[in-house]
């Protein structure tokens, strides 16, 4: 086959997949930012204004002039949005820097175990990464609550004298973000150290270069585009997440995931859930220009 | 592997396995109390199993799966096979965003802006509207899958098929499909085990009528922990190590679920 083929085959073979993630990627989000300008209706569907393609230019103009920023507006003075913004985003960050501590250790031990041990090892990591989300984040609800197995034992063993309120506060929710997320960081991560050329460190420990020295100056560097995009894999979903905040994280925490399914599902608010949809895009959009640029060094240093 | 190394790594995989081997011990636990050893059972599973709707949410999933993956393989097989072979064509990075996005953007988001376009659109919501859903997020994951073992490959088998004569249709189906198989066949696991988990889209797109297990699960998860969904967790999490199992057997020749 000639490089890349005849024209019409190379468009036959690019035109499904972008039509596709177009029409159902795409295409929504923009839907979505002019429903955030309209305005709540107890109706079908319960926003206004609705296009009328009947009416023509007159339907588009009155469409448009019924556009609104009110429900933007009505985030920017509740303060409650504030929080919930700078939350998110505070729960995102300190979870990725704790996934990164305990992710990289574990991915340069898989990459530094023997040929043979190393497919295991990828697999004991692999089977919890593709359990159920869901199921994973309930099993803490069973070792986190105050009668739960965590007290249960430390009350055994004489380390406490009370329960200790875990489940439910801000700490639950973090230990669920790690634990759910340090597949997504150490794969990736594994990936790109797995394959990194043994030379250079051998080289430098000819040489008399520490271990530390060796990972921090060597290793490190090389490994990078593994680690960003490992931690963006787990960085930008958990600015936005809803199920452990929901069921680890109590009433009160607050995350623009779980604030926008409230609006959505509890309040039947649609366009500020979908305004609350546009400010978590806005977010992440940053973090997911950089990840796929992560990703497409990842794949060159994949190579 | 130093000592820190060893450390590293039990402490890892005790954290990660920790939660998951709790939830199996209890689901043969004859108490309704998690704290509570009540002896060795195996009620909770006969519970299971006489669970109607449970069941019955279970079947939604596996077709939804299904379709879904079907779909994902076709579309992001094709999407690698752009990205191998079409080099620096104009429009690239808007594809590869388009592709990438997906498999990162908050569920949140996804979902709703998904509902959206159903609701302007009219489409009655049910199994169709959550198998476009799945269909769209998977075919990143199989994209990836599917180029990594494109950039393993070697391509002197095409041109010889191709110098015979073959029509590039005809190279494609005799000689690149076949051996690019195993990748196809894990980004379909891969793209059907996501499909499988999803709550949060899935409750966004579907409609009355079509529950999907997640879904299920989630509703009786909201009232407390219960035996009978350690039951049906412990026979998916045994599900899950089988197909991991097929997963790396699949992909032995390296290149395949290692980058996952």
């Amino acid at each position: 086959m000639r490089r890349g083929g005849p024209v019409l085959g190379r468009w036959l073979v690019r035109a499904p997949p972008v039509l596709w993630l177009g029409v159902f990627f795409l295409v929504p989000f923009a839907i979505t930012v002019k429903i955030s300008l309209s305005t709540p209706v107890t109706a079908q569907p319960p926003y206004r204004p609705v296009l009328d393609w009947s009416a023509g230019i007159a339907g588009w103009r009155a469409f448009f002039e019924g556009l609104e920023l009110t429900n933007y507006a009505m985030l920017a003075a509740d303060s409650l949005y504030w929080e919930a913004t700078l939350s998110s985003l505070a729960y995102a960050a300190g979870a990725t820097a704790i996934l990164v501590l305990i992710g990289t250790p574990m991915a340069l031990a898989m990459a530094r175990a023997s040929a043979r041990t190393q497919p295991l090892l990828v697999a004991l990591v692999v089977v919890p990464f593709w359990t159920s989300f869901l199921i994973r984040v309930y099993a803490w609800i069973a070792i986190l609550k105050p009668e739960g197995l965590l007290n249960a034992a430390l009350l055994k063993f004489g380390l406490l004298v009370q329960p200790l309120e875990i489940l439910n506060t801000p700490l639950a929710v973090m230990i669920g973000l790690t634990y759910a997320y340090l597949p997504f960081l150490v794969l990736p991560l594994y990936a790109v150290m797995s394959r990194l050329d043994t030379a250079l460190p051998e080289a430098a420990a000819d040489l008399g270069a520490s271990r530390s020295r060796i990972f921090f100056s060597i290793t490190l560097p090389l490994a990078m585009p593994g680690l960003v995009a490992g931690a963006l894999l787990c960085f930008i979903p958990m600015v936005g997440e809803f199920i452990i905040p929901d069921l680890l994280g109590g009433s009160e925490t607050l995350m623009l995931g779980r604030m926008l399914w409230i609006e959505f599902f509890s309040n039947r608010d649609w366009p500020i859930a979908s305004a609350v949809a546009v400010l978590l895009l806005i977010l992440v959009v940053g973090p997911v220009v950089i990840f796929r640029g992560a990703e497409e060094q990842r794949e060159e240093a994949l190579r | 592997m130093t000592a820190f190394n060893r450390i590293a790594l039990t402490a890892g995989l005790g954290f990660l396995y920790a939660p998951i081997l709790v939830l199996i011990v209890y689901s043969f636990n004859d108490s309704r109390l998690v704290t509570v050893w009540g002896g060795f059972s195996t009620r909770w599973y006969g519970v299971l199993f006489g669970d109607g709707p449970l069941l019955a949410s279970a079947l939604v999933s596996l077709k939804v799966a299904t379709l879904a993956a079907a779909i994902a393989v076709a579309l992001g097989t094709l999407a690698a096979l752009a990205l191998d072979r079409h080099g620096r064509f104009t429009g690239r990075s808007v594809f590869t965003g388009l592709l990438y996005a997906p498999m990162v953007m908050p569920e949140v988001i996804t979902g709703l802006s998904l509902l959206l376009l159903f609701v302007g659109l009219d489409v009655e919501r049910g199994i169709p509207t959550i198998v476009i859903a799945h269909a769209t997020f998977g075919t990143g994951f199989v994209a990836v899958v599917v180029g990594a073992r494109l950039k393993g490959f070697d391509r002197s088998l095409e041109e010889a098929a191709a110098d015979l004569g073959a029509s590039p249709a005809r190279v494609f189906l005799t000689v690149t499909l076949p051996l690019i198989a195993p990748s196809l066949a894990a980004g379909f696991l891969l793209a059907f085990t996501l499909s499988l988990d999803d709550l949060v889209i899935a409750s966004f797109v579907s409609g009355p009528g079509a529950t999907t297990l997640p879904m299920r699960l989630y509703s009786q998860v909201r009232l407390g922990v219960n035996p009978e969904i350690n039951a049906a967790s412990t026979l998916l999490i045994g599900a899950v190590s089988l197909v991991v199992l097929a997963a790396s057997w699949l992909g032995a020749r390296r290149g395949t679920t290692e980058t996952v």
